[in-house]
């Protein structure tokens, strides 16, 4: 029985090309895509430098900032106030302004103020950028420091220096953190969105009234609906496997096995949520909807772009409770830290806690009799 | 064919919340009788039909459908009926051949029994050619025809039509009729609801439903006469016009 609905439900999926251009182009281009535009790090920010001093130094400090590909430098002048027009009219970022007798300071005070100021409109930005320019301002320091002490035997200035180093992703490489979770994403999209979309559209043409009076049982036909989306969703993150390899050399260090287990468990979990969903709505259009508002969640709480641990605690706790939380949090674990199927069993008891409750919940509200 | 009774409903009721959708109806069925199952939009039938169909508990009455009750039995009844909705129900996407073969499966049609059952309908309705064409591509007249069908397959005792005629030309309406008259002969009993008096008049019995309730019942002839009417279509609006419920 449950074999005559999947292989109905192939039939279908493969004569319609818009499903499958769905589930296997959409997860190429995405993967292409958006590692590449998807960035944390912020380059190129525009910088408007108040240089009133003129002195030798206050010339190295501006040629240090502006050498590196952090800053590019849109204005020069000795004006604060034009700087600020150039701010205003979305030209400049940041100003540095770098005042009078900056040197002279130096040289016979020992110390010597710079001002930042930035344009907070993008916090983000505004936010790297003091930070960039903080660090550069810093080397700068230590180093007229080392000129100007003429190298005392005991230097009394302890100068703390700062290592950051970034375990299990030396370089900080930005694909290999969003790669995995984009995929995760992907497997989320055709899991949830593409098998409720499908069992709404029977609900929407009356067919699902024709095999309600059919002695097709409950069970037989939600397995057999839900096994070519599974199947297919296996598909889709192997292509995933593969886009991450060739495209951005990215190889799981803890191996396939694990990640093809968590992701078939997974997948069970989230055609959960897509059989759930089919129940509540009864048109397409509804579905659509719904599934947007869970996407944009699920993109926004689950760690994707956003740190989880820098979230209040009462929106940890609503990422715990979606699915792709876990899913990216693994995934990306596995990917990078190599983790084995040992190292993450926990997390497997939880992904099958999510899978239960989700399809228990579905296959309950899926009445046949209504 | 036994003499007893296929459909057999005492006092059958269904109730959602104060709304009493179907009212105590109380009706036999008999093997090879064409049951017509007449009423305005919203008295009920619809509702009837689902409850006999096994897709629908009812709220109280009792009702045994080929033999076997509804409250309890209604996977056994779900095997024993043919269905066939007003939505038009086969798949678009799927070939007439892969419908047939969907839906006889389902039933439990194995091999070369299916086989067998897919060469006699595609023959009966003069479809063979177009066995690998996709439903979605037949004109309406011939999906009807090829829905009643494949609602047949599996040879059920009984089948529920609910319109099955809606939306079809006068021409194909016939055809259709002409295949009811045909399963009726071969002692299958056709349950059916329409909104066209004419097909009413073709029918063994006609039960005529307003408000929730079966306000007349019997055959046409004696309907017309008890009514004094001219024809069905009369009889029908003599009943219906004291109908509370609109649309």
């Amino acid at each position: 029985m449950i074999g005559i609905v999947i292989k109905k439900e192939f039939r279908q999926i493969f004569r319609n090309p818009n499903i499958l251009r769905m589930m296997m182009v959409m997860p190429i281009i995405q993967l292409i895509i958006i590692p590449f535009a998807a960035d944390y790090e912020i380059k190129n920010i525009d910088l408007a430098i108040v240089n009133q001093d003129n002195s030798s130094y206050s010339q190295r400090l501006v040629q240090k900032l502006v050498a590196g590909n952090y800053f590019q430098l849109v204005e020069a002048s000795t004006d604060y106030r034009t700087a600020q027009e150039s701010i205003e009219k979305g030209h400049a970022d940041l100003i540095i302004t770098i005042p009078h007798d900056f040197e002279k300071n130096i040289i016979k005070e020992n110390k010597a103020t710079i001002s930042i100021s930035a344009d907070a409109v993008n916090g983000v930005k505004a936010g790297l950028g003091n930070l960039y320019a903080n660090q550069i301002i810093g080397q700068f320091n230590a180093e007229i420091r080392e000129e100007l002490l003429v190298m005392p035997r005991h230097n009394e200035i302890v100068n703390i220096q700062t290592f950051a180093q970034n375990r299990y992703n030396p370089h900080n490489d930005y694909h290999l953190f969003m790669v995995p979770g984009i995929l995760a994403l992907l497997v989320t999209m055709v899991g949830a969105l593409i098998s409720t979309l499908n069992i709404v559209s029977e609900k929407e043409k009356g067919t699902i009234e024709q095999i309600n009076v059919t002695p097709l049982k409950k069970y037989q036909f939600i397995i057999g609906k839900l096994t070519p989306f599974w199947i297919l969703g296996m598909i889709s993150i192997t292509i995933g496997f593969i886009i991450s390899y060739v495209v951005f050399g990215i190889v799981s260090l803890g191996g396939y096995l694990s990640i093809y287990l968590y992701s078939g468990l997974y997948l069970l979990a989230v055609l959960g949520i897509g059989l759930l969903l089919s129940t509540f709505v009864d048109t397409q259009q509804q579905a659509t909807l719904f599934s947007f508002f869970l996407m944009m969640n699920f993109v926004l709480l689950s760690g994707l772009y956003t740190a989880v641990e820098s979230m209040p605690g009462w929106a940890r706790f609503l990422s715990d409770l979606l699915p792709p939380s876990h899913f990216i949090k693994v995934i990306r674990s596995i990917f990078i830290k190599g983790s084995s199927v040992v190292d993450i069993l926990p997390e497997f008891g939880i992904m099958a806690i999510f899978a239960v409750v989700l399809n228990g919940l579905a296959v309950m509200n899926y009445r046949k009799r209504a | 064919m036994s003499k007893e009774a296929i459909i057999k409903t005492q006092n059958l009721t269904k109730s959602f919340g104060a709304f009493t959708a179907v009212d105590k109806i109380s009706f036999e069925a008999m093997p090879g009788e064409i049951f017509g199952f007449l009423g305005a939009n919203g008295a009920g039938k619809t509702t009837a039909m689902k409850m006999l169909s096994g897709l629908l508990k009812p709220s109280s009455g009792t009702a045994s459908v080929v033999g076997f009750d509804v409250f309890k039995q209604s996977e056994m009844i779900k095997k024993n009926i043919g269905y066939m909705s007003q939505k038009f129900s086969l798949y678009d996407d799927l070939t007439v051949e892969e419908n047939i073969a969907f839906f006889g499966g389902i039933y439990g049609l194995r091999g070369d029994v299916l086989k067998l059952a897919q060469m006699e309908l595609l023959e009966r309705l003069q479809l063979m050619d177009q066995s690998k064409k996709l439903v979605a591509s037949l004109p309406l007249g011939w999906k009807q025809k090829l829905s009643f069908s494949v609602a047949m397959i599996h040879k059920p005792r009984l089948v529920f039509l609910d319109e099955p005629t809606g939306g079809v030309d006068p021409i194909t309406r016939r055809q259709f009729w002409e295949m009811i008259y045909e399963a009726a002969e071969n002692g299958v009993t056709i349950f059916v609801t329409t909104h066209y008096m004419d097909e009413a008049e073709y029918c063994s019995r006609v039960s005529i439903m307003v408000d929730g309730k079966i306000a007349a019942m019997d055959t046409p002839r004696a309907l017309k006469e008890q009514f004094g009417a001219k024809n069905m279509d009369e009889v029908f609006y003599t009943l219906a016009r004291g109908a509370k419920r609109g649309e």
